[in-house]
């Protein structure tokens, strides 16, 4: 390849050819970010400040004296952690379940998927009702089976309330984990199993030696995208508890809705939104950097 | 030492798909076991049994005294190189080689001891600390190789372990593989669809076809002596040519000439079929003067293909009243061909006779 001159000819061409989907991606991303970073330093409550004004860090400080926001961030990072780690472990064990052959495996992979193709705030009136504390199936069993005396409030206990989002979201969202690892399980060769069962392993000893250090990748994919969304999740809280009871499941999405729909503070909910923006990035950077960099090369 | 023998080997899926058929083998120390057939002959299956990668039907596979038919893969003591060569993506050279070492617990001196011996010998010192990723196929072959020797096992198995290389590699590891194998005591078995590798490589070659074994013999009694029109046919290169005569007398007729029909066959006249299939192999057939004695056929050359050492000819030749046959011939590349019409003649210590309804060998 001839160096320089191809090269100066291309360059304008690429930047042609990207300039459509970079174009986009300003629009959509960059502008809303943009816009936010800059409300986020001004005074604007449509309650009592019509108009804005320029107030520096002001929101931000106001923030770190803001016990509502750091404990919406506690619960924010209970859920997720709690969500994504169980969602991990048993989407895995999905995963190896509809790996093996068995009859009629295409229709139970296909059912399997069926939770996450629900709409979120459909499923979460479903499980408001689940876990109800006079109609609800989840206090019948345990009464049912004795293993309580009487109807549980779920939705009322602070602690049970959280338990209880977890429980749905890692309904609804243990499918698509699944199905993530299981094409990853499929594109690890029969023979590597093979091989090393020859080499005297056992299927254990080949699990962790074989089948974790490949899925690797996907592991890496799975918990991107679960922690993105879990440190953002919205509907489900807001139908199932709407953050209660007591604000114990408020989340940081849900904080921020209510500073700016409800209390209509533009400045100080974007600068909540920057700052949540900020650590999510952070975290994701963090994440790629410990668990996929080797992983998320080989995609 | 240990002496691998398959008794009475089935494998059965279902009642119209058997791939391995009653198969009993005995493979000794020192010995290189070839199983050659074409894709679907129950060959890997075969080896897959002994490796214990899956289970046989019926039958027992033994090790030395140990019957080993329903030990896991791993506690049969025996190595096994894929087609694939399955080297672990993720660890590099070094636990690849090792890895069946540190599963099986050895001391960390003897590890490392067999490592070196196994990589000095294959010339994989400078490789060690690559992956798998970063190797050519022929270095990943020696890899693959290397962590089976380091086991040294009571068996070998190999699976096709050339087919992923390129015809001039291949020919080289060929070449290694067979010193390597010479300087192991330990039985070798050798699956492979290529008759080159089973000719250079075994001491004794099974061929296999349908679930069978069709003849199992040292690789000059099969090329020379095949036991059956498929082996026959399946073995060699260019292929032999087979044709079906009719007889008459004591004679086949191939056209105009008249062959004597074999010793056996000839001395017991009610025994003689009524058609009867003759081999030669085309480096057999050779080319006379026109109107010699010697001549035993006369055919129309009609195909000419230069294999650089020698030319192969295709000859049609006249046979009953409409019948043509096709016979090749492997001729010496400067013989000269003045004319398409060339007269033939079959040694007849070279000729192969085989039953028409049977495919037996006769005489």
């Amino acid at each position: 390849m001839p160096p320089s001159p191809s090269r100066s000819r291309t360059w304008p061409t690429v930047f042609l050819f990207l300039a459509p989907a970079i174009a986009l991606l300003l629009l959509i991303y960059g502008y809303p970010i943009a816009r936010s970073l800059g409300l986020s330093l001004m005074t604007q409550n449509l309650g009592t400040q019509l108009e804005p004004q320029f107030s520096g860090l002001g929101n931000y400080g106001r923030m770190v004296g803001d016990g509502r926001f750091w404990h919406t961030l506690g619960n924010t990072a209970v859920f997720t952690i709690a969500a994504v780690t169980i969602e991990l472990v048993l989407g895995l064990a999905i995963a190896l379940l509809l790996h093996r052959k068995f009859w009629g495996r295409g229709l139970v992979r296909t059912i399997a998927i069926l939770p996450w193709a629900l709409p979120t705030a459909v499923m979460a009136v479903g499980w408001a009702w689940i876990f109800n504390d006079q109609y609800g199936v989840v206090n019948d069993l345990l009464q049912r089976l004795h293993l309580i005396s009487g109807p549980i409030n779920w939705l009322g206990d602070p602690a049970l309330a959280m338990v209880s989002l977890i429980v749905a979201d890692v309904w609804k969202t243990t499918p698509f984990v699944s199905v993530l690892l299981l094409a990853g399980l499929q594109s690890i060769p029969d023979d590597l199993y093979e091989a090393h069962a020859i080499d005297g392993a056992t299927p254990w000893q080949s699990f962790w030696a074989i089948t974790l250090p490949l899925l690797m990748p996907q592991l890496a994919i799975a918990v991107l995208f679960r922690f993105a969304q879990s440190f953002g999740v919205f509907d489900l809280v807001q139908v199932m508890t709407g953050g209660g009871p007591a604000g114990s499941t408020e989340t940081v999405s849900l904080y921020i809705y209510a500073t700016v729909m409800r209390y209509l503070d533009f400045g100080y909910g974007a600068a909540l939104t920057v700052v949540t923006f900020l650590l999510l990035v952070a975290t994701v950077a963090i994440a790629i950097a410990l668990l996929g960099r080797r992983g998320l090369r080989q995609l | 030492m240990a002496i691998l023998k398959v008794d009475n080997l089935n494998k059965t899926y279902s009642p119209k798909s058997i791939p391995v058929k009653n198969v009993s083998l005995t493979v000794k120390d020192q010995e290189f076991l070839t199983l050659l057939g074409p894709s679907g002959c129950g060959k890997s299956t075969m080896l897959r049994m002994i490796a214990g990668l899956e289970m046989p039907t019926r039958g027992r596979i033994w090790v030395g005294d140990r019957d080993v038919t329903p030990l896991r893969p791993g506690d049969r003591n025996m190595a096994m190189v894929f087609q694939s060569y399955a080297l672990y993506p993720h660890m590099n050279v070094r636990a690849n080689i090792s890895a069946s070492l540190r599963l099986r617990k050895l001391p960390e001196s003897d590890v490392n001891q067999r490592l070196r011996d196994v990589s000095a010998k294959l010339g994989l010192d400078s490789l060690l600390d690559r992956k798998p990723s970063q190797l050519s196929g022929g270095q990943r072959q020696r890899v693959a190789l290397a962590r089976a020797l380091v086991r040294r096992p009571e068996v070998f198995l190999l699976d096709e372990p050339l087919s992923n290389l390129d015809a001039l590699l291949r020919e080289q590891v060929r070449a290694e593989l067979k010193q390597i194998f010479e300087r192991q005591s330990a039985p070798v078995v050798y699956v492979t669809h290529d008759q080159t590798e089973a000719m250079t490589l075994s001491t004794q070659v099974a061929v296999l076809y349908d679930g069978t074994v069709q003849q199992l013999a040292a690789p000059s009694e099969i090329y020379h002596r095949p036991a059956n029109r498929f082996v026959a046919g399946f073995v060699g290169s260019p292929q032999m040519n087979l044709l079906t005569l009719m007889c008459e007398g004591n004679f086949a007729c191939l056209g105009a000439y008249k062959i004597p029909l074999p010793e056996p066959i000839a001395r017991s006249p009610q025994a003689i079929p009524q058609t009867i299939v003759l081999g030669i192999r085309p480096e057999d057939v050779a080319v006379v003067e026109p109107a010699s004695d010697r001549a035993i056929a006369e055919g129309h050359c009609f195909l000419i293909e230069n294999l650089g050492t020698a030319k192969l000819l295709s000859l049609s030749i006249p046979h009953g009243d409409r019948d043509r046959l096709t016979l090749r011939a492997l001729v010496p590349h400067d013989l000269p061909l003045p004319s398409d019409q060339i007269s033939l003649h079959l040694p007849s210590d070279r000729l192969h006779w085989f039953d028409s309804q049977t495919g037996d060998r006769l005489g």
